[in-house]
């Protein structure tokens, strides 16, 4: 929606006044909660940060008291909607004209009086400081002022470590202009190149430790300033726009122009630049603003790449990162910094960006702000709902937009529950990439899921509305929600470089964020709860037929059962259009619907052969879905494990997302199981079964996002195999994954359009089981098989 | 490691002497001379001419090397070496010795840079055989300062009475507009140069892309050579032989006080290597330089001497050099440019940068009030300092990239800009808390056509 407000209000920005009316809702969310102020004002624009707590519905679940008869019914839990409160982190960029109305805003909406001091820096805190301080009242407060450059590094630390995908190399003529990068599990060493008015080259070795190793006077006070003088043109976004438009080739003197060619023996060809504006020492001609403003961008642009290449040089640095307000989000000086790097280092460093760049100021006076709350104890996750995303107000993106009056750019982050680390299992956490599909590059796949997501919004919005049947205003809610996530798929479809690589794990996610904003927590809850009472009457039954079996036909029904269960996933909607129609649908039916062996992917004959080795030390099962797949799928197999001698830890979501069985759920379902097996009792008894977290509430599993406890568990037990479970999990994410011990994945294909791409058909079948190289388990001895028990 | 290794690649094996008048020892010296100046060497009669023809043959290496093989030396050597070497060639002498006149180019991207040879032992004899556009050749360049609207020479640099090839001479600095090479070249065709079958040895990008044009417009063809091979040949041979019996080179004492900044003479001969060589023509190149043929360009950058004289055009309006070296000396930099204090108010100490120092070059004209009433005098310092400093401070870089201590300062940018000279040797001595030295030369931007003078005494030798 704010976006949405940007769009409707830039068509009028031309004549729009100064004192504009904010759109509360969307911009200064959740003032009344805010706390710990911090304000970046910079040259153009002001950064603002506050720290909120939010209230919102979370879905629980109760488990009934079973001892009790007269609560033996048919539900095995209550489910409940409780309000609860998270923090948030609120980053609001505007231009520094609408600063005091920003700050009348926050003081008629500011309920909280706890604030006292209002952390600033920037170069327009001291200009700004008696405003402030007088604006909001705080007579009994003060603005202190932060160092910018140890406010920056903060701030470069926090996003770094926070947001996937927050770097991003530029590349103008290629397919995506944004290559987003893999975040690297430890951050440090890096170069930080701020190229404001000066330039700061700073090195960054840890947190508290950096140093400010060189710069230049040569920056974007320089190309502004000499810029003005030659052009006549004031405004800075107007000289890049003179600049994009000139021919630097007129004003410069190019090697040709002295060599007639090529100075071959150097290497050096005859368009490179050999002097800058050379040309104007002794032509008698005129230039063109525009051609003079290239010839300047040039200028500085490659005299500070060479800069930045000598120092990186120096201190062996391969990591650096640009910004600054030179940088911030124009592709003209990104391009131009990105050829003098590669030139200068003959491809050897990349040019690094910044999705938050702008914000790196105000994040780091705020952490110096909030360091009481500690807030680089937590992960924090980037709420795809409130944030604007890059570009939003660039006006190279938008020329609709040529000002920026009269935009807001935000970013939100979500205080997680849980600190978050790689899986300790993972072969290379810095070459790691959970999604299989980049969305940004494949524009074909990009098409069809948009399209898919699209049009599967209207039964999300059914289903978030049958979530809560009781409450009038939902119905609101729900069409507000509709707005908000039909607008990101449509900015998404004209910019899908807006929240980093666009993948079907951020389309999901997103859909999460927006239903959780307008308090959807868990649409599915009832749909869930349902399933796993019907499921849960079947679990004896399944267990026994798969008593009678032969070792080697009832590994074979184990894995079936797993696959079968997998087909029971309402985010699928050729499986849920089924679901939908025809209630009886059960799981004999789900594994007449299975693929034939040999399956699409089919290593099921090494894994029996596997099976026939010595049992596992402790597997780590990522499930699924709830109803079927968990209780008749999942458990019968860990159940066999458990049997094998093999330890196994349950990881599941930590929230809901879609019909995904929650870890509150799969504590409840696992208690009524042992209830029922012996097998499963004595595991949880003897804590050779164990149930974790995974700290995600997505559909979709990044390895790299785990659960600190959940990393613990795995490390202490010496997990060796990793069995994940599911499309979202195994195909849309973590299908190339290496890990380095064995692995099983294992999915049904639920769309056609992927299964078709894959080379498949609906409802084929994925079963890639994986050992590391030089693993020698395959190798040993043959161990006589296990009796069946 | 690649330049240690080619550091020793040039001890490969030299060529015999073609001639040896006494029949002493043909074992090749160490060092090999072909020119010898008067300066240190009693020269007396004939027989102090040496003018040998030696040249060593050069693996193919790595790093750049320069095509010379030649030591010009002047008194290096034991004495009783020197002799050796002056008896041996002396026969050769004469009979290789190029034609007159002597000439060496230097075609920059905005500057020529002539040197001419003119010979003041030329005999009764000689002077009578010497043709008449010869004469007329050395009569209008010796007998000017300014050729032209635009010609200069430099006569105070002039070096006197210096022996090259066997002959005694004085040896002249010439300059003028690159964009008058066409006049040059018509001139070259009045004066009919082409009869006097001398080779033309020019170097600097324009020997490349005028060369068409000599040929068509005057017959005449071009000896084409390295500028960097050039300017290191040339650089080292006129701080060998000194400036009128001064030192060539020189650097400031106390380069960081103002007051007590003085212009020092001194000598790179004993021991110059390594170097860092930065030459600031149009543009800038920057050299690492392990001796005398051992080098490799570092980096350069596209920020140099015309960018400052083309911005300060554009911003000014004048049209020299000169003018805006002018206005810059009575401008104040500090009205143009940002400096740390105007930010932070002081020193900004987290960092330890001084208020002093310059944050944002022509950052405060991002106001347009401050736009509207700067004087052109103090925008030309600003770029004249913004330009300076940009360079030391790349320079300085690469030196610690290169660890090499001793910065050398050439080219034309240097020419009367003491502002820059000091700025550097400031700048150096500062940032790198005295470890770094920067060292100027006298010539500044005249070594490429002498090293190219060099090529021809030489090159000439080679076709007995």
């Amino acid at each position: 929606m704010a976006e949405r407000d940007r769009v409707d209000r830039s068509s009028s920005s031309h004549s729009m006044d100064k004192s504009i009316t904010l759109p509360p809702d969307e911009i200064f969310r959740n003032l009344e909660n805010a706390k710990c102020f911090a304000i970046d004002i910079g040259g153009s624009l002001t950064k603002l940060a506050y720290y909120s707590t939010v209230q919102h519905k979370v879905a629980k679940v109760r488990s009934f008291d079973h001892s009790a008869k007269d609560a033996a019914e048919d539900k095995l839990y209550e489910i409940s909607e409780q309000e609860e409160i998270t923090a948030r982190l609120h980053f609001i960029k505007f231009e520094n004209a609408y600063i005091e109305t920003c700050l009348d805003f926050i003081r008629d909406h500011l309920v909280n009086t706890d604030t006292k001091v209002i952390k600033a820096t920037g170069g327009g805190a001291h200009k700004f400081k008696d405003l402030i301080e007088k604006k909001l009242g705080l007579s009994y407060a003060r603005v202190d002022k932060e160092d910018e450059m140890t406010c920056l590094i903060k701030g470069c630390n926090f996003v770094l470590r926070n947001i996937p995908h927050e770097a991003f190399v530029y590349a103008k003529h290629a397919d995506s202009e944004f290559r987003f990068q893999n975040t690297h599990p430890d951050i440090f060493p890096y170069l930080l190149v701020n190229i404001g008015s000066g330039v700061s080259i700073v090195k960054v070795e840890s947190e508290d430790k950096f140093e400010r190793i060189g710069g230049s006077s040569i920056g974007g006070g320089t190309f502004w300033g000499l810029g003005a003088l030659l052009t006549k043109t004031k405004r800075f976004d107007e000289l890049l726009q003179l600049a994009s438009k000139g021919q630097h080739t007129s004003v410069d003197m190019l090697v040709k122009d002295i060599y007639g060619g090529s100075y071959g023996c150097l290497g050096l060809t005859g368009d490179l630049i050999a002097s800058s504006f050379g040309k104007s020492a002794t032509a008698d001609t005129e230039f063109s603003k525009e051609d003079m403003a290239k010839s300047l961008l040039h200028m500085i642009s490659n005299d500070i790449g060479q800069l930045a290449c000598l120092y990186a040089k120096l201190h062996n640095l391969s990591r650096v990162y640009f910004g600054g307000f030179f940088i911030r989000g124009h592709p003209v000086t990104m391009h131009t910094i990105t050829y003098s790097i590669n030139f200068f280092t003959k491809g050897e460093v990349q040019a690094l960006f910044l999705r938050h760049e702008g914000y790196l100021g105000a994040i780091g006076a705020f952490l110096k702000g909030a360091e009481e709350d500690n807030p680089n104890q937590y992960s924090w996750g980037e709420n795809y709902a409130g944030s604007s995303g890059l570009m939003s107000v660039s006006p190279d993106m938008n020329p609709m937009q040529r000002a920026r009056s009269g935009t807001f750019d935000m970013l939100e982050m979500d205080r997680l529950e849980r600190k978050l680390v790689n899986l300790p299992l993972l072969q290379d956490p810095s070459s790691y990439i959970p999604d299989t599909v980049d969305l940004t590059e494949d524009a074909l796949a990009r098409e069809y899921w948009l399209f898919c997501f699209e049009e599967a919004l209207d039964g999300v919005v059914k289903r978030a509305l049958a979530s809560q049947p009781d409450i009038p205003e939902a119905t609101e809610r729900a069409e507000k929600f509709r707005q908000k996530y039909r607008h990101k798929l449509q900015t998404l479809r004209h910019q899908p470089f807006a929240y980093g690589s666009l993948t079907v794990r951020s389309l999901l996610d997103t859909r999460e964020h927006c239903l959780n904003e307008f308090n959807f927590p868990d649409p599915f809850s009832k749909i869930k709860q349902r399933e796993n009472d019907m499921a849960l009457k079947y679990y004896q039954t399944i267990v026994k037929a798969l008593e009678l079996l032969s070792w080697e036909e009832k590994q074979f029904a184990l894995v079936r059962g797993v696959l079968a269960g997998n087909v029971f996933d309402w985010g699928a909607k050729a499986v849920s259009d089924v679901l939908e129609s025809d209630p009886e649908f059960g799981f004999e039916e789900a594994q007449r619907q299975l693929e034939e062996r040999p399956w699409l992917v089919d290593a099921y004959d090494q894994w029996l052969e596997r099976l026939k080795g010595p049992p596992h030390k402790c597997a780590l099962f990522f499930v699924d879905n709830s109803g079927m797949d968990i209780i008749l799928g999942v458990m019968p197999f860990v159940r066999e494990l458990l049997c094998r001698g093999t330890e196994v830890v349950l990881a599941s979501n930590s929230g809901p997302a879609l019909n995904d069985v929650t870890n509150g759920e799969l504590q409840i379902l696992t208690g009524r199981i042992a209830e029922m097996d012996p097998v499963i009792q004595l595991g949880l008894k003897e804590d050779r079964l164990t149930l974790v977290q995974s700290g995600s509430s997505s559909p979709c599993l990044d390895l790299s996002r785990l659960d600190k406890e959940l990393a613990q568990v795995v490390r202490e037990r010496k997990t060796d195999l990793v069995v994940i479970e599911g499309m979202g999990r195994a195909i849309h994410t973590n299908y190339y994954a290496m890990l380095s011990c064995e692995s099983l994945k294992m999915a049904v294909i639920k769309n056609s359009w992927l299964a078709d791409r894959l080379g498949g058909k609906l409802f084929s079948v994925v079963f890639k089981y994986e050992v590391p190289p030089g693993d020698k388990h395959q190798s040993k001895d043959p161990v006589a098989p296990p009796t069946p028990s | 490691m690649d330049k240690a290794k080619s550091m020793m690649d040039k001890k490969g094996p030299a060529a015999p002497f073609h001639h040896v008048s006494n029949g002493q020892s043909q074992r090749a010296p160490s060092f090999h001379s072909h020119v010898v100046l008067n300066g240190g060497c009693n020269n007396t009669g004939t027989s102090n001419n040496a003018c040998e023809n030696s040249h060593v043959l050069h693996q193919q290496q790595h790093h750049h090397n320069n095509h010379h093989h030649d030591d010009a030396e002047c008194n290096g050597g034991s004495p009783a070496k020197r002799c050796r070497l002056r008896r041996r060639t002396d026969s050769t002498v004469k009979r290789h010795r190029p034609p007159f006149p002597w000439f060496g180019m230097d075609i920059g991207g905005t500057l020529v840079k002539l040197v001419y040879f003119e010979p003041v032992d030329i005999t009764a004899e000689e002077e009578q055989e010497e043709v008449e556009n010869l004469k007329s050749i050395r009569r209008y360049l010796t007998g000017n300062v300014a050729y032209g609207k635009t010609g200069i020479r430099d006569v105070h640099l002039e070096l006197r009475n210096l022996t090259m090839c066997g002959r005694t001479g004085n040896l002249h600095f010439i300059r003028f507009p690159t964009q008058a090479m066409h006049r040059f070249i018509q001139m070259g065709r009045d004066k009919n140069f082409s009869s006097l079958h001398t080779t033309l040895c020019a170097t600097g990008g324009g020997a490349y892309k005028f060369e068409n044009d000599f040929m068509t417009m005057a017959d005449l063809e071009l000896l084409k050579l390295d500028e960097l091979d050039c300017l290191i040949q040339g650089l080292l041979f006129i701080d060998r032989i000194g400036f009128n019996g001064h030192p060539e080179c020189y650097y400031f004492e106390n380069p960081s006080d103002t007051q007590a900044c003085v212009k020092k003479p001194c000598s790179l001969v004993d021991n110059p290597f390594p170097m860092l060589l930065v030459n600031i023509g149009s543009g800038v190149s920057i050299l690492a330089v392990y001796s005398q043929d051992n080098y490799k360009r570092v980096t350069g950058t596209s920020l140099g001497g015309a960018t400052f004289l083309g911005l300060c055009c554009l911003l000014t309006g004048c049209e020299t050099f000169e003018e805006a070296l002018e206005m810059a000396s009575k401008g104040d930099s500090t009205n143009v440019d940002k400096l740390v204090k105007d930010i932070y108010g002081g020193d900004y100490e987290r960092f330890g940068l001084q208020g002093s120092a310059v944050a944002s070059s022509f950052g405060h004209m991002m106001s347009k009030e401050k736009r509207d009433s700067i004087s052109k005098e103090d925008l030309a310092r600003a770029m004249l300092v913004t330009i300076t400093n940009n360079i030391g401070s790349i320079a300085r870089m690469c030196a610690v990239n290169e660890k090499i201590e001793r910065v050398v300062f050439v080219g034309n940018f240097l020419r009367i800009n003491t502002v820059s000279t000091k700025l550097l040797a400031y700048a150096m001595d500062f940032w790198s808390r005295g470890q770094l030295t920067a060292l100027f030369l006298e010539h500044e931007g005249y070594f490429g056509a002498v090293g190219a003078l060099m090529e021809l005494l030489k090159t000439s030798e080679e076709q007995p």
